[in-house]
C-alpha cells in the first residue's frame, strides 16, 4: 500500500519540484531584465536570430492555415447557408487564436530547440564555468537577452503571422471561392475588432517568454555529454510547446469570457 | 595564500575528493599532479566556487571563499581550462579580451584588442589569429587562447588545468617559461595541473600529489625525486607496476 502511494506520489513531488525550479529560474531573469549591466549586442543578436530569421517559417505556416481555413468555413457554411461568414471568421480565428498558437508552436520548434542546444553545449565545454570566471553572470549574458527579445519579437511576428494569414484566406476566397475581393476585405475590417489582434499579441509575448524560458532552463541544466544535449533540446521543444497550448487555454479564459 | 582544509566532495556514489589538506603561499607556483580522472580539476574548480564542496573549508587570504564578494574574489582569478572552454560564438581576440571589455574599468575596444594580440604573441600565436573562430583553430592554438584569455587581465592567482597537452615540445617549453614568468616577474600565485613532469619542473616551486581522494604528498619540487613514498616515485617515473593500480 505505502510502496503504491509512493510510486504515485514520487513523480507528483517530482513535478511539483521541477515547476518551483523553473518559476525561481524565471523569477531569477526577470529581476535581472531591469538591473544593469545590459548586454545589448547579446540583445541585438537574439532579436535577429529569434524575430528576423522566424519570420519565412511563421509566414508560411500563417499563409496556409488562413487558406485552409476559408476553404473549411465555405465547406461548414455553406451547410447552412452562411458561406458570407468566411472573411470574419478567418479574420477572428487567425487574429485570435491560430495566428498565436501555430507561430508560437512554429517558434518554439525552431527557437527552444536552437536556444538549448546552444546554452546545452556551453554547459558542457565548460563555457558557462569561463563566463562565471571571467565575472560574467551566465544568466544575465546568455538567458535575459534571449528572454527579452523573444518575448518583444513573439508579438511582431503574430502580427505579421496575422496579416499573412487573412491574406491566405483572401487569396483562396477570390480564387477558388468566387469572393469578391472589394467585399472580402470589406467584410474582414468591418467585422475584426482592436481586441481580437490584441489578443493574440498579447499571447504571442507570452509564448515567446516561455519559448525562451525553456530553452534557457533546459540549456542551463543540460547533463554531460552529447547526450545530454540532445535530452535537453528535446525536453525544451517539447515542454515550451505543450506549455504554451496550455498559456492558450488559460489566457483565452481570462480574455474571452466574463 | 590559499588554504583547503578537510574538503570532501562526492558526485553520487563516486567520492572525488575525501578531505583535502592543501595550502598555496602568495607567489609560488604550485602543481598538482595524480593520476586521470582523481579528481584534480574538481580540486581547482572548488576554489574557484564552480563546484560545491560537500564539506570542509576553502579560504583565500584567511577569508571564506563561499562569504566572499563573488565578483571582487573572481576578479583576482584567471583559469585556463582543461578543454579550453572558448566562446565559440565569439572571435579568438574577443574571447582573450572578453573580461577586458567589461565590468567598471571596461577598457575602449581597440586597447582591448591590442592587449589581446600581444598575448596571443606572448602564447606563440601570430595577430592573424585574432579575427578567426575558435572552432577554425587546432586544439593545440585553442588551448593557447585559453591561456591567453587567462592572463589577459593580469590576475593575482592563475589555475592551469593541464596547460602543455596536445602542445608539441618547444611550444610546451614556451608555455612552461611563460607560466614561470609570470609567477616570478608579476609576482602571481599559480596552481598548475599537469601530467608532463618536464613541465613540472620547470614550473613547480611545490608539488602536490593527490591519490585517492587526499593529497598523498606535497613538498617542495626538489624533494620530489628524493622522497621515498612509492605512489609519488611510481607517478614520475610512469611505472606500470607499484601501489597505484593501472588496470582498473
Ligand atoms: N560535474 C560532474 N558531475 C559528475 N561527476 C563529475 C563531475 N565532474 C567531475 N566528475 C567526476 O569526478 C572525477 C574526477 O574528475 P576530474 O575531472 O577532476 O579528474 P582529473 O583528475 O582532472 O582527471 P584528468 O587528469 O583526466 O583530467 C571523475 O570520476 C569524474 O567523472
Ligand atoms: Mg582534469
Amino acid at each position: 500500500m505505502t510502496a503504491a502511494l509512493g510510486a504515485l506520489g514520487r513523480p507528483v513531488l517530482e513535478a511539483l519540484a521541477a515547476i518551483g525550479r523553473v518559476a525561481l529560474f524565471a523569477g531569477a531573469i526577470l529581476s535581472h531584465i531591469l538591473r544593469p549591466p545590459f548586454y545589448l549586442r547579446e540583445l541585438g543578436a537574439s532579436l535577429l536570430q529569434i524575430g528576423w530569421f522566424s519570420l519565412p517559417v511563421v509566414g508560411l505556416t500563417a499563409i496556409f492555415t488562413g487558406g485552409a481555413l476559408a476553404l473549411q468555413i465555405y465547406a461548414g457554411g455553406s451547410r447552412f447557408n452562411a458561406e458570407a461568414v468566411v472573411p470574419s471568421i478567418v479574420a477572428i480565428g487567425m487574429a485570435r487564436e491560430l495566428g498565436p498558437v501555430l507561430g508560437g508552436l512554429m517558434v518554439a520548434a525552431r527557437v527552444a530547440s536552437s536556444i538549448a542546444a546552444e546554452i546545452g553545449t556551453m554547459k558542457v565545454t565548460e563555457q558557462i564555468d569561463a563566463l562565471v570566471t571571467l565575472s560574467t553572470n551566465p544568466l544575465k549574458y546568455l538567458a535575459v537577452p534571449r528572454v527579452l527579445a523573444a518575448t518583444l519579437a513573439m508579438p511582431v511576428l503574430v502580427a505579421v503571422g496575422d496579416a499573412i494569414g487573412i491574406m491566405g484566406g483572401w487569396l483562396v476566397g477570390i480564387t477558388r471561392l468566387d469572393f469578391n475581393s472589394a467585399a472580402y476585405l470589406k467584410n474582414t475590417v468591418d467585422f475584426l475588432e482592436p481586441w481580437d489582434i490584441g489578443s493574440g499579441l498579447v499571447k504571442g509575448a507570452v509564448f515567446g517568454f516561455i519559448v525562451a524560458l525553456m530553452g534557457c532552463y533546459h540549456g542551463m541544466h543540460s547533463a554531460r555529454g552529447a547526450q545530454g544535449v540532445g535530452r535537453a533540446t528535446k525536453s525544451a521543444v517539447v515542454s515550451a510547446s505543450v506549455l504554451i497550448l496550455a498559456a492558450n487555454y488559460v489566457l483565452t479564459e481570462l480574455f474571452f469570457t466574463s | 595564500m590559499i588554504t583547503l582544509s578537510n574538503v570532501h566532495k562526492a558526485f553520487g556514489a563516486n567520492r572525488v575528493l575525501q578531505g583535502v589538506n592543501l595550502s598555496v603561499a602568495s607567489g609560488t607556483s604550485m602543481v598538482i599532479i595524480g593520476g586521470s580522472g582523481t579528481g584534480k580539476s574538481v580540486l581547482l574548480k572548488s576554489v574557484l566556487g564552480l563546484v560545491r564542496p560537500d564539506s570542509g573549508q576553502i579560504t583565500l587570504d584567511g577569508q571564506d571563499v563561499t562569504k566572499a564578494d563573488r565578483d571582487a574574489f573572481l576578479a583576482r582569478f584567471g583559469m585556463l581550462f582543461q578543454g579550453g572552454a572558448l566562446f565559440d560564438s565569439l572571435r579568438v581576440w574577443e574571447n582573450v579580451a572578453f573580461r577586458l571589455m567589461r565590468g567598471a574599468k571596461a577598457l575602449p575596444k581597440r586597447d582591448a584588442r591590442e592587449i589581446a594580440i600581444e598575448k596571443l604573441r606572448r602564447v606563440g600565436l601570430k595577430p592573424e589569429v585574432a579575427d578567426q573562430f575558435p572552432a577554425e583553430l587546432s586544439g593545440g592554438m585553442q588551448k593557447r587562447v585559453g591561456l591567453a584569455r587567462a592572463i589577459a587581465a593580469e590576475p593575482e592567482i592563475i589555475f592551469f588545468d593541464e596547460p602543455t597537452t596536445g602542445l608539441d615540445p618547444i611550444m610546451a617549453g614556451v608555455i612552461n617559461d611563460l607560466i614561470r614568468e609570470i609567477v616570478v616577474e608579476m609576482g602571481a600565485t599559480a596552481m598548475t595541473i599537469t601530467h608532463d613532469m618536464s613541465s613540472v619542473r620547470a614550473i613547480a616551486d611545490n608539488v602536490a600529489m593527490l591519490h585517492g581522494g587526499v593529497i598523498r604528498w606535497t613538498g617542495p619540487v626538489g624533494e620530489m625525486d628524493a622522497t621515498p613514498d612509492p605512489y609519488v616515485q611510481q607517478f614520475i617515473h610512469g611505472r606500470a607496476d607499484g601501489p597505484i593500480e593501472s588496470v582498473r
